[in-house]
């Protein structure tokens, strides 16, 4: 199949993005396919085990509420860590898919239109499952209408110049755009898949595509619309993660009290956001035989932007380093001494191992190409943004200024359940989704499809292109 | 189907021809204006560029929607913080100016993204008189492989055959007449 792939290239010699031998009734049963079948074994036993994670973190949950947040190893100094290190995780896994559905529509990225209906979904899925963790982090979450301003008996409202108010309307607005912009390009799939369906199937579709037929009058002002959310969505996605860098940014504790963490925070998020989409898409794309849809064209552009990225979050590293030595502060000084040296070394360097080596492999477009070597990478580069969070929040707040703070970090059985459990609530949302709606978008993917076909010269160029050309 | 009240199809008149690729469908638009055919529309399965064009259709308002409801956001979260920080009840917090301006920009720029978000999603469905489930579907496989373009039934002056005789002298794989 390789060698079948590398034969289809257009004039410029770049690869087609899909085989042009393809029709767009093609596309819809394809794409129809695993939704309109009984799910296979596979997917059931993934389900299974998600669930069974989303039970036990359920349970974790309850009992921390009864219990309250003393149940994981949280104490003084340290009094954010698998919390918080997994808020911003779950917030940085979810800013790929805004940026390749975004972001590269308006950079005209014709090849996201394979992955970026499945990449918002993890957005969407992410965003929930790093929303869960700031509430149950409270301690108190049924007062978690707290952070909201609303008129109140005590006419007290917000503090809005606290960066953590800032994060309520950064990660709600997100979460709420996100899902807008991917029920916008959900419609027209819907509609095909009511047209294809019979019975209660086809009254759910029905109501899911609000009644749209693929009026040209609509998809004006569809492809306007698109654009417009496209183009909110995407300075809201770097303001997101700048804001979430700001509940560090914005204190004074060395280690967290720097102007780099903004763009840092971003570049990371966006780096361990390709490697989560990397590692779902090897998996669907196997699971649900989409391998004609999402090519390794497309797994090689995208492990393309993990080697840039990741490279960006290197520099970030080495920049952190040195302006703590330039600075000539020695409580700066100190803290990065002790990230690389202290007694959270290790999780410092499973950081840089995961984070800057692990991806060179990269410059090499067999293991680019390899969809082994890429899982691989993509499962130690979630490993290593993890340890990321974890070593700004945990090694910076363990040994603060007075020596008498000093302290270290363990974990208790529950912390490892809430990050296990928090995989399993992702997953079985995703794997709902791969269930139920269509994974790929068939209206772009048939735009695409035309391009391709144009380009191997499947159809007849119309006098218009033949006097352009 | 179900036999909901708010899925009964309302009727619809006029010719549907069917065209199995865009290009075929383009070249059927560019004509059917000059031919005096009024309020002509094209179903595809996804949107065709030039499409609108050749059928007169005018450009969407809706980023105007965007722009304005973007800005109004943004200009109500400022007035909002600067109202319950500095106005309804001022509280000194680390000796902070009342009116904090750089700290008010975050929610600022969120409130606008929010309500320029949203409001472009409910101009949208504003626009394309959305949901709609009482319209009818021309033809399951418009959404699928097919682009049909619709000349609807208008006036006085309609002539049918006039319609079908020009949609049968383009290259649509079928042409049809529909009637409720």
């Amino acid at each position: 199949m390789s060698a079948n792939e590398t034969a289809l290239v257009n004039v410029t010699g770049e690869p087609l993005l899909i085989n042009p031998n393809k029709t767009f009734a093609d596309v819809n049963a394809e794409v129809a396919a695993p939704i309109e079948r009984k799910p296979g074994r596979l997917w059931w036993i993934f389900f299974t085990i998600s669930v069974l994670l989303t039970l036990q973190f359920a349970a974790e949950i309850t009992y921390q509420i009864i219990k309250g947040v003393g149940i994981w190893g949280l104490n003084h100094p340290v009094g954010w860590a698998v919390d918080i290190t997994s808020f911003v995780f779950w917030i940085g896994i979810g800013h790929a898919g805004t940026l390749i559905s975004a972001i590269l529509h308006l950079f005209r990225q014709r090849w996201r239109t394979a992955i970026n209906r499945s990449a918002e979904a993890m957005t969407i899925f992410a965003v929930m499952t790093a929303g869960l963790f700031p509430l149950i982090h409270t301690g108190r979450p049924w007062f978690a209408y707290w952070l909201v301003p609303y008129p109140n008996w005590r006419y007290l409202w917000v503090n809005f110049r606290s960066p953590l108010v800032w994060d309520v309307f950064a990660v709600s607005t997100y979460m709420t755009i996100s899902i807008c912009f991917w029920y916008t390009g959900l419609i027209p799939d819907f509609a095909s898949l009511r047209d294809r369906s019979t019975g209660w199937r086809r009254g759910i579709y029905g109501v899911l595509s609000l009644g749209w037929r693929g009026s040209e009058r609509h998809w004006q002002h569809y492809e306007r619309a698109y654009m417009m959310l496209a183009g909110l969505s995407t300075p809201l996605v770097l303001s997101v993660h700048s804001i979430v860098s700001f509940d560090f940014a914005t204190s004074i504790l060395p280690g967290w009290h720097t102007t780099i963490f903004p763009p840092y925070f971003v570049a990371g998020a966006i780096f361990s956001g390709f490697a989560m989409v990397v590692t779902l898409l090897v998996i669907l794309r196997k699971v649900f035989k989409m391998e004609e849809y999402i090519t390794m064209h497309h797994l090689e552009n995208m492990n393309k932007i993990i080697l840039v990225t990741g490279m960006m979050v290197g520099y970030a590293y080495a920049t952190e380093f040195f302006i703590a030595l330039y600075s000539g502060n020695p409580f700066e000084r100190f803290v990065f001494l002790n990230r690389a040296g202290g007694p959270f070394a290790w999780s410092y360097w499973i950081m840089v191992s995961c984070n800057v080596i692990s991806p060179q492999v990269f410059w090499f477009k067999r293991f680019r190409r390899s969809l082994v070597v890429m899982f691989i990478v993509s499962l130690l580069v979630n490993v290593g943004m993890w340890f990321e969070r974890f070593t700004i929040i945990v090694t910076s707040l363990h040994r603060d200024f007075l020596p008498t703070n000093w302290s270290y970090y363990k974990p208790t059985i529950f912390d490892f359940s809430v990050i296990i459990g928090s995989f399993g609530f992702f997953f079985m949302w995703f794997l709902l989704f791969c269930r139920f709606f269509p994974t790929i978008s068939m209206a772009e993917v048939k735009q695409v499809l035309w391009n391709s076909k144009k380009a191997a010269g499947k159809v007849p160029a119309t006098k218009a292109e033949k006097i352009h050309a | 189907m179900l036999e909901l009240p708010f899925l009964r199809p309302k009727p619809m008149r006029g010719i549907l021809a069917l065209y199995d690729n865009p290009d075929e469908i383009l070249t059927a638009a560019a004509l059917v204006t000059e031919h005096g055919f009024r309020n002509v529309d094209a179903y595809t399965p996804y949107p065709v560029h030039g499409l609108s064009e050749a059928l007169g259709i005018r450009k969407s308002w809706v980023p105007y929607v965007t722009l304005v409801m973007g800005l109004t956001g943004a200009a109500l979260g400022l007035t909002f913080e600067i109202w319950t920080s500095a106005i309804d009840w001022p509280i000194n917090v680390g000796g902070k100016p009342m009116v904090s301006l750089p700290a008010f920009i975050p929610i600022t720029f969120e409130s606008g993204v929010l309500i320029g978000g949203t409001m472009t999603l409910a101009a949208l469905l504003v626009a394309c008189g959305l949901p709609n489930w009482q319209a009818p579907i021309l033809d399951r496989d418009l959404t699928n492989d097919r682009f049909g373009l619709f000349i609807p039934e208008t006036g006085p002056a309609w002539n049918e055959d006039r319609a079908i005789q020009f949609l049968r002298s383009t290259r649509a794989v079928d042409v049809r007449v529909i009637r409720g």
